[in-house]
């Protein structure tokens, strides 16, 4: 296990600590400090990956967030994760990664097979081979491609880490802790100001670590260092290391990935994985760098060959020499720097191939005037072949390759508010246009400022703007400051492949084809070739393939446009914007008060809104929820039964206004109302659709409780306060909603008023408390309570309420009184029986399709007075005498099923949506009648009773006969009501 | 987005629920001759501009204020905040 490319000395890594790791079964060691990528290299491990579309072998391209390449899955089991970046995986002890995107082995995949068939797989191809005949593309094309194509596999195991998400405010954020980074977050945090620091890497200097010139007579890496050691100690600066800001939304929100745990095998208990950060920021630096971009030349993509920054930061950084013999080809001076930093440590420079007449020369190592033409390797560079201005040729051997082929600010963050980038000839790159993200200012290479010492003092500079700060700020170290002279150069001209775009095998060739097919707008070429998708988002290719457009079409770079950048920066796990809210904690549950008490019955409970509700209580021996819901049924009606309605919406209205403000939200009449009564009333919306429905008591002159269905409980409350507020400013009217504050009981049945007489202090005798009374009482002897005598059920029944805290004692004493009249608990499915048996509307029929009329309320909607609705509720094509109206259903067959959503049909003739006549809203079995009933709407349907006609439900197979009737099946002069 | 909310300060968005166009707020006369009309245009007829659109709020999570948001809807800035209540009281709406 010897790691037999890491110099004997140098590097920022613990070489005291030695991590084993595992890559495609195979072990190695690295040490802390390690990416998975330098300890690959160190270890002589150059080959990778697959590429997506011809499984060419790949090995790292970059060093950085931008790799495209080096895609791993990492770990195992649950935690498996795919396209991981090798170059941003830190190394930890007993990692265990596997490359991904192959059919057999690494070294031997059997899709290299597309590699030979590269000629038919060029841009285009699904569009236009996979097109005839069209019947094949589900049953047999999609499935191969599918199977083939793709990167890594998922675990397809529930994710055991936890994400987190957290909110963060500062004075200034600063993104990227690069030289100018580092220098605005002093300028900033000696100021005093509130400073954030986030960096994607997990030790923060930027370029600095990668580095070999002096800040002063300090290294470059031992000034960041020694930096953060003081912004560390500065209480007012936030350090965010291994955090990757992701974009940049309205009004100075960042988003930001902080990687708590991804550096550890697996994460400690109680902390997360990941936390997703919103920050808060009044003034922003974007200080992100800059990326290398490649050239393109033939057979530009074996393992090996890799940009010339990328070489310098795994021998600088890593003491990692990627071969022991290297090129490099360079369109500009940074390529030099790279040859003279390498041979520094010993290795053996092949030569420096630069395109420019004029390239620098160098006594240490040849400088040849020419290009790289193609190379050999099979599964790793051997040999580059070169073509000389002087028309000679020549063969390197090396191991490796470094391109060199200019510098792309990374301004991705100044283009998530519509951003466009602009033009530098100067550096043959795009720089960050005029309009940026409010706040924002950018400093550094980001800016195009690509010298040490540019960046330095450009962070200052950005900070002292952004903070309104004069002075000299603080004392910059000596640095180094050439310009990097660079002559534009994108492409060899070849007869092979050249790469742009390694990750989805985009070659020059596909852009030129694209450009000969009509495709001229950078978006189309994106789309058509795939440049520039997935998982590194085109931060090497896009400049590349731009260029090449703009050459086919005889433009220039700024004449062609440029793609801008959308969030997030790098890949993001779903997982963090999902943070908590996920399973049992998707949404909040809300629990009635008599919850506890329905769980020791053994309740069934549904989702409804946010709140568990009992749906049934079943007993011992029942085995159907029918079973349960029948007897709930049947003792409700046989004598007296209790459900909790503390769900539905409750809303205070006070004020001298009060009954007038009603007027306004119900169709029907309010004023009137007396004190210590109810009355049911119906809201409509604006356009004349009903909206919600509910009761309204007058417990005093000016005091009215209201209330909702339970699902509506919000936007009816909404609703209220937008009348209130927006239309009626001036009335002396407030509104709260007490939903959360009162629990309410429905207590219905025959023997209903001989259980509450047994708790209410008052007398509800029938003429003390008629039917639709209301009046606030007390209870058990002095607790305030509220009752209403009114009924959802069709019975003698009442509702009542105490304060939340005491709902779970009333439930209990409810049950205890009750229990000499067999009081039994019935859930929501009885409820919704009984209302259906009773024909009272709900949800299913207040659908926002249904109007007053339609529900048989039309009379309802008062003519004498304004309210939300009633102009728009007279249109005409609402008011036809064909229109729909609520009508009840019973099987000709007693033993026939009626599902609801079925539809209504002649009795004869065919199916079809054209013989449509109406539809089921509500159906149950009753129990009481012995068959199964409905509730609908019908054309006409008021003028229908008795008629028969044909039930249909295609989706389920039911096709019946049954019978108009009318919608109360039971009791339908309500003589039980008011009993 | 931040709303700078009258009477709370600068609040997150995630707190707000949008409704739309403040011409809500002008809701025409039950009694006027033209009332079905206008009626119609008042529920079904917006302007849908690219750049300043007043526009509602409601301060859900928060005081339960309904505010008229004056926003760019191209950029998302936003260059007034107001109780809707008091922009009604303005257009002359009372009781």
């Amino acid at each position: 296990m010897t790691q037999k490319n890491r110099f004997e000395t140098g590097g920022q890594i613990d070489r005291e600590s030695l991590h084993k790791f595992t890559f495609d079964g195979k072990s190695y060691t690295g040490h802390a400090g390690d990416t998975l990528a330098s300890a690959l290299l160190a270890n002589g491990v150059r080959l990778m990956g697959r590429s997506f579309k011809y499984h060419r072998p790949r090995g790292v391209l970059t060093a950085g967030s931008e790799e495209p390449n080096a895609l791993v899955e990492l770990r195992g089991g649950a935690r498996q994760e795919p396209n991981t970046r090798a170059t941003t995986i830190e190394l930890y002890d007993r990692l265990f990664a596997k490359s991904q995107n192959r059919l057999g082995s690494l070294k031997f995949d059997l899709l290299a097979i597309n590699d030979r068939l590269s000629n038919f797989l060029t841009a285009g191809f699904y569009y236009k081979t996979f097109m005839w005949p069209a019947a094949f593309w589900e049953k047999l094309y999609e499935p191969i491609i599918r199977h083939a194509a793709g990167l890594g596999s998922l675990s397809l195991k529930e994710d055991p880490d936890v994400y987190d998400k957290g909110f963060l405010h500062c004075d200034l954020l600063i993104i990227g802790a690069g030289p100018s980074g580092l220098a605005a977050a002093l300028t900033a945090g000696r100021a005093g100001a509130d400073v954030i620091l986030a960096d994607e890497d997990f030790r923060m200097g930027g370029r600095l670590n990668s580095e070999s010139y002096a800040l002063g007579d300090m290294s470059g890496a031992d000034w960041a260092a020694a930096t953060v050691a003081e912004l560390a100690s500065l209480p007012n600066v936030r350090l965010m290391a291994r955090t990757t800001v992701i974009g940049a939304f309205d009004h100075g929100i960042y988003g930001a990935v902080e990687r708590v745990s991804d550096h550890l095998r697996e994460p400690q208990p109680d902390k997360p994985r990941q936390i997703l950060w919103r920050i808060y920021t009044k003034r922003t630096i974007l200080a992100a760098g800059a990326t290398e971009r490649p050239i393109a030349f033939d057979n530009n993509d074996r393992p090996g060959i890799m940009l010339a920054s990328a070489l310098r930061t795994y021998a600088n950084r890593f003491a990692v020499a990627a071969d022991k013999r290297v090129a490099i080809f360079t369109n500009n001076d940074d390529g030099h720097r790279t040859a003279t930093d390498l041979q520094a440590q010993g290795i053996k420079i092949a030569a420096v191939v630069d395109v420019r007449a004029d390239a620098p020369r160098s006594a240490d190592y040849e400088v040849l005037h020419g290009e790289v033409v193609d190379t050999k390797g099979r599964l790793g560079l051997t040999f580059a072949e070169l073509k000389l201005t002087d028309g000679s040729s020549r063969t390197l051997e090396c191991g490796a390759l470094g391109m060199s082929g200019g510098w792309n600010p990374n301004v991705h963050m100044t283009c998530h508010q519509r951003g466009r980038p602009t033009w530098n000839a100067d550096l043959a790159a795009f720089v960050p246009g005029e309009a940026l993200p409010a706040g924002m200012t950018v400093a550094g290479a980001a800016l195009g400022d690509l010298s040490t010492a540019g960046a330095l003092s450009g962070g200052v500079k950005a900070a002292q703007s952004a903070l309104d700060l004069s002075g000299q700020g603080p004392d910059l170290p000596q640095a180094e400051d050439a310009p990097i002279n660079i002559k534009p150069f994108w492409y060899v001209e070849g007869c092979s492949r050249a790469w742009l775009d390694p990750q989805n095998d985009v070659t020059v060739k596909d852009v030129k084809l694209s450009h000969q097919e009509g495709f001229r707008s950078v978006e189309h070429l994106k789309r058509y070739t795939t440049l520039g998708m997935a998982t590194d988002q085109g931060k090497t290719s896009n400049m590349g393939g731009l260029a090449i457009m703009a050459e086919f079409a005889g433009k220039t770079i700024p004449e062609v446009g440029t793609t801008i950048f959308r969030p997030p920066y790098t890949p993001t796990a779903i997982g963090a914007f999902g943070g908590r809210h996920r399973g049992q904690e998707f949404h909040p549950k809300r629990l009635t008060p008599s919850h506890a008490w329905a769980e020791e019955r053994g309740a069934v409970f549904v989702e409804a809104g946010n709140w568990l509700r009992a749906q049934w209580f079943p007993l011992p021996g029942e085995t159907t929820w029918r079973e349960s819901v029948d007897r709930e049924v049947l003792a409700t009606r046989g004598s007296a039964g209790v459900c909790d309605v503390t769900t539905l919406g409750k809303v205070d209205v006070q004020g001298t206004d009060a009954a007038e403000f009603l007027n306004k939200i119900y169709c029907n009449g309010f004023a009137k109302l007396a004190v210590g009564k109810t009355r049911y009333g119906l809201m409509l919306r604006e356009d004349g659709i009903a909206m919600d429905d509910g009761t309204a008591a007058r417990l005093a002159d000016d005091h009215f409780v209201v209330t909702t269905t339970t699902a509506n409980a919000l936007p009816v409350y909404r609703h209220m306060e937008f009348v209130r507020q927006c239309l009626f400013p001036d009335m002396d009217v407030q509104l709260i909603s007490t939903t959360e504050a009162w629990a309410q009981y429905a207590v219905a049945g025959p023997n209903s008023r001989k259980v509450l007489e047994k708790i209410v202090d008052q007398d509800i005798s029938d003429e003390a408390f008629p039917f639709m009374a209301c009046a606030n009482i007390t209870v058990c002897g002095g607790l305030r309570a509220r009752l209403f005598r009114i009924s959802f059920s069709g019975e003698l029944a009442y509702e009542i309420a105490v304060p939340t805290a005491y709902g779970d004692a009333l439930i209990r004493r409810i049950m205890d009184e009750g229990a000499e009249f067999d009081i039994t608990p019935y859930g929501t499915e009885a409820l919704g029986v009984m209302r259906i048996e009773k024909g009272h509307a709900a949800g299913n029929e207040l659908n926002g399709t249904t109007t007053a009329q339609n529900l048989g309320m039309g009379r309802m909607v008062s003519k004498k007075k304004d309210s939300i609705g009633s102009v728009l509720s007279e249109r005409e094509g609402l008011n036809t005498d064909t229109d729909l109206r609520q009508i009840g259903i019973k099987p000709v067959d007693p033993s026939a099923s009626v599902p609801a959503g079925a539809h209504l049909m002649k009795l004869t003739g065919p199916i079809s949506a054209a013989e449509d006549q109406g539809y089921v809203t509500s159906a149950c079995y009753s129990p009481n009648l012995g068959h199964a009933i409905a509730l609908g709407f019908l054309q006409n349907g008021s003028e229908r009773m008795g008629e028969r006609i044909r039930l249909v439900s295609p989706l389920t197979g039911v096709e019946t006969e049954v019978e108009i009737v009318s919608a109360h099946f039971i009791d339908p002069e309500g003589d039980r009501l008011r009993a | 987005m931040i709303i700078d909310h009258p009477l709370l300060g600068p609040r997150d968005a995630s707190e707000f629920t949008y409704m739309g166009d403040a011409s809500l707020i002008d809701r025409p006369d039950w009694q006027s001759e033209t009332a079905a009309r206008d009626f119609y245009e008042y529920g079904y007829l917006r302007d849908n501009p690219a750049g300043w659109h007043d526009e509602l709020w409601f301060h859900e999570a928060g005081d339960r204020s309904w505010l008229v948001v004056t926003r760019n809807t191209v950029t998302h800035e936003i260059s007034k905040v107001a109780l809707a209540r008091d922009v009604a009281r303005a257009r002359g709406r009372s009781k």
